[in-house]
């Protein structure tokens, strides 16, 4: 007779399904990292010089720093030379529509279903798609400059927009912030750049996919999103990989800046190529994420993290403003070899601060899940608030979920919460909704959407659609 | 003619892990009746519920059950309750964030899709909701709570009968539904399964004690004792039992090991 172990195994086997590659003609840089890679970098895309002496700045720093050992995670060590730091779909011309297109990497992102076509314009995303390295093009450009929002690649952004780049990039996440940091600084390709004028609500969603498709190839790309006084903008992105045998490097920043009464709100799916069942191959993915909140500015992440071997990422809110307000709301799913390490860094300067942090934590086969926050009220911060919430569920007995929260508080009129909780998928419950009919793989699809409600109503409708498909195809095969 | 029983049991042993706990069970129920398995702590009672309903961790070594003539003891679970059985828990799970609509919703599509209907649509499936909790009193606010979180004994069992009543079973086994209950939500729960009865399906109401019998009476009652059925008969056999207590079946049935 089968056993409950085994009907839960049988739900978590699924395929990873953005597993295919794309015989794309590349622009590939050797293997390997040097001063005149980051030149090379900084030549390919027609830099500014200071642009490339601030890059050369943080490769010379980042050669000084060590690789960070303190996450809960273990991978050999990452040998910088084996990596490709440059590679770009051949012959890159402006692209005025989408028929000058390359119709493979159309057909790749119609693969992935990114709202490319024209007639997604009805559903009113505006999309920037990152390619490898380089962002391939970038849709409703002119609806958005129509209000005055700039909504572009990094490289582009870095030439038709100088005196805003030169002002913020850094400005949240300094070059030699950490290790990662100054990677990216040093050779980040390309990425997305957004500007919201003071008093404007963005009409759409705006979105960017990213896609690693070369071979033994690093992703580090770079987003910056400044939200001027009075504005709004809600933003999305997501990310997938093909599946390799071997291990990929991610390596992104991403800094937001929200002006006095500014509202961000940043979204991500993240679906990286997690690797197989045996650990084997899947995306290594450290990223720095920060934003920085003026007088009453709101910024609110939230991410459904389902892909990667490792994640390694806290995307942190530093409430500088009065009166402002930061969110964390997290899903991040582990199965078979996973690792992630994962929470937020709340910094609370300004008075009547607030920030919130729901973090849902579910892990499955054999995966480790942490999860790893930082409430952080400094001595000025009067009536500071924070609550937070972290829930762990276990599927099976072979899994491990971690909680690290670090609370540093120095003012005595902060009201600081934390709750946490672990529950398990036993036998029990999966019994009782097969006893109703619900097939295993049903049954924990939605008794994990129910445990992730509270972060995936957070997302904008059809992404959290997606998000839900994506939660049940992570864990398929996975409960005991 | 003779017609084909509901529910056929010839001659079952199961257990978990080593140990036999049901040691040759034989019964037969047909449609329209209500039978009641009868027992101290420690016969096997929840064990016959839970193999009947596929649980896993039991295994069946020997014997038959069929459920309107097609075997069901190689079907899974939810194939079972697909084909018609339902268990009302002793212990009904709570699943948080899963709301009471949407859990029942789930369950009936694919009972729906096993029966080649297609999905209700919302609008209906509110109606019937509606219809079918006022079977056992229960309020509506119910529908838009997490899955028993919060509720009291009660209210849970409540819930088990309404989803029975959602479900529409060929077979309803009620598994100690009576334990934890007052007198007033016995009687509710007992007349949510009275009004569910018909000439098509059949109840197995699983009980230590008699009390429950009185609302719902059953056609016949098994004593169980130490894994087998021992004695069967009419409704007056509760009422001994519950005059003499256990030991008298104990006592009179020879106790091997």
């Amino acid at each position: 007779m089968q056993t409950e172990q085994t009907a839960l195994d049988d739900v978590v086997q699924g395929d990873y399904k953005y597993g295919f590659e794309s015989n794309i003609e590349q622009d590939v840089l050797p293997k390997g990292l040097s001063e005149d890679v980051v030149r090379f970098i900084s030549a390919k895309k027609e830099e500014p010089e200071w642009m490339l002496e601030w890059r050369l700045k943080a490769y010379r720093h980042w050669l000084t720093m060590n690789e960070p050992r303190w996450p809960n995670v273990a991978y050999p060590k990452i040998d910088f030379q084996d990596i490709i730091y440059y590679a770009a779909p051949k012959s890159m011309p402006t692209l005025n529509s989408l028929d000058e297109v390359d119709p493979e990497l159309l057909a790749t992102f119609a693969k992935l279903g990114i709202p490319l076509e024209e007639q997604k314009m009805l559903t009113g995303v505006a999309v920037d798609a990152v390619f490898d390295s380089v962002s391939v093009k970038t849709t409703f450009q002119a609806a958005l400059a129509d209000k005055g929002i700039i909504f572009c690649s990094m490289s582009e952004a870095i030439r038709e927009h100088p005196e805003l780049v030169r002002k913020y990039i850094g400005s949240v996440v300094p070059p030699n912030d950490n290790y990662y940091a100054a990677l990216n600084s040093a050779v980040f390709s390309d990425g997305s750049f957004c500007y919201v004028p003071k008093g404007v609500r963005c009409p759409m969603e705006l979105s960017t996919y990213f896609r690693i498709n070369a071979r033994n190839t690093g992703q580090f790309e770079r987003t910056l999103l400044i939200a001027d006084e009075g504005s709004y903008v809600s933003y999305l992105e997501g990310c997938t990989a093909p599946q390799r045998d071997e291990n990929q490097l991610h390596a992104a920043v991403v800094e937001l800046i929200a002006h006095e009464r500014a509202e961000i709100k940043y979204s991500t799916v993240q679906n990286w190529y997690p690797g197989d069942k045996n650990g084997k191959g899947g995306i290594y993915n450290f990223v720095t994420k920060r934003g920085i909140c003026d007088e009453r500015a709101k910024i609110s992440w939230t991410q459904v993290e389902t892909g990667s071997a490792i994640t390694w990422k806290y995307p942190s809110v530093i409430l500088k403003g009065n009166n402002s307000i930061g969110e964390f709301y997290s899903v991040a799913v582990t199965n078979n070899m996973q690792q992630a390490d994962t929470g937020t860094k709340m910094i609370h300067m300004g008075e009547n601060t607030r920030s919130r942090i729901v973090s849902k934590g579910i892990s499955a086969g054999k995966s480790q899940n942490s999860y790893r926050g930082l409430v952080k009220v400094l001595k000025k911060a009067r009536n500071a608030r924070n609550f937070s919430q972290c829930d762990s569920l276990l599927i099976g007995d072979r899994c491990g979920a971690h909680t690290f929260p670090y609370l540093e508080i120095a003012n005595k009129d902060a009201t600081v919460e934390h709750e946490a909780t672990t529950s398990k998928i036993g036998e029990d419950i999966m019994f009782y909704c097969q006893q109703r009919g619900i097939s295993a793989e049903d049954a924990v699809a939605l008794i994990v959407n129910g445990y992730c409600r509270d972060v995936l109503e957070q997302l904008p409708m059809e992404f959290a659609v997606e998000a839900k498909k994506l939660l049940a195809i992570s864990l398929e095969g996975s409960v005991g | 003619m003779t017609t084909t029983p509901l529910l056929q049991i010839t001659d079952l042993h199961a257990g978990i892990e080593d140990r036999e706990i049901l040691k040759g069970i034989s019964l037969t129920v047909n449609a329209g009746e209500v039978h009641a398995i009868m027992g101290p702590n420690g016969s096997g009672k929840s064990t016959m519920a839970s193999v009947l309903a596929g649980r896993e961790d039991y295994q069946v070594t020997g014997g038959t059950i069929s459920l309107n003539g097609k075997d069901i003891l190689e079907m899974s679970p939810e194939d079972r309750a697909r084909e018609g059985v339902f268990m009302a828990f002793q212990y009904p799970v709570e699943i948080p964030g899963v709301s009471t609509a949407n859990f029942v919703k789930t369950a009936v599509q694919e009972m729906r899709k096993h029966r080649g209907l297609p999905p209700l649509e919302p609008a209906a499936f509110l109606a019937l909701m509606r219809e079918k909790m006022k079977l056992v009193e229960m309020e509506q606010q119910f529908l838009s709570r997490s899955l028993n979180e919060g509720f009291s004994g009660g209210e849970k069992k409540r819930n088990e009968i309404f989803q029975m009543a959602m479900l529409e079973p060929a077979l309803a086994i009620l598994d100690e539904t009576d334990s934890g209950l007052d007198i007033d939500a016995l009687r509710i729960v007992a007349e949510g399964v009275n009004a569910l009865r018909s000439k098509d399906n059949a109840v197995v109401v699983i009980t230590h004690y008699q009390r429950l019998l009185n609302y719902i009476v059953p056609d016949f009652v098994h004593v169980l004792w130490n894994g087998r059925i021992v004695r069967s008969g009419g409704k007056e056999l509760a009422y001994e039992l519950e005059e003499k207590g256990y030991d008298w079946i104990k006592n009179e049935s020879p106790a091997e090991v």
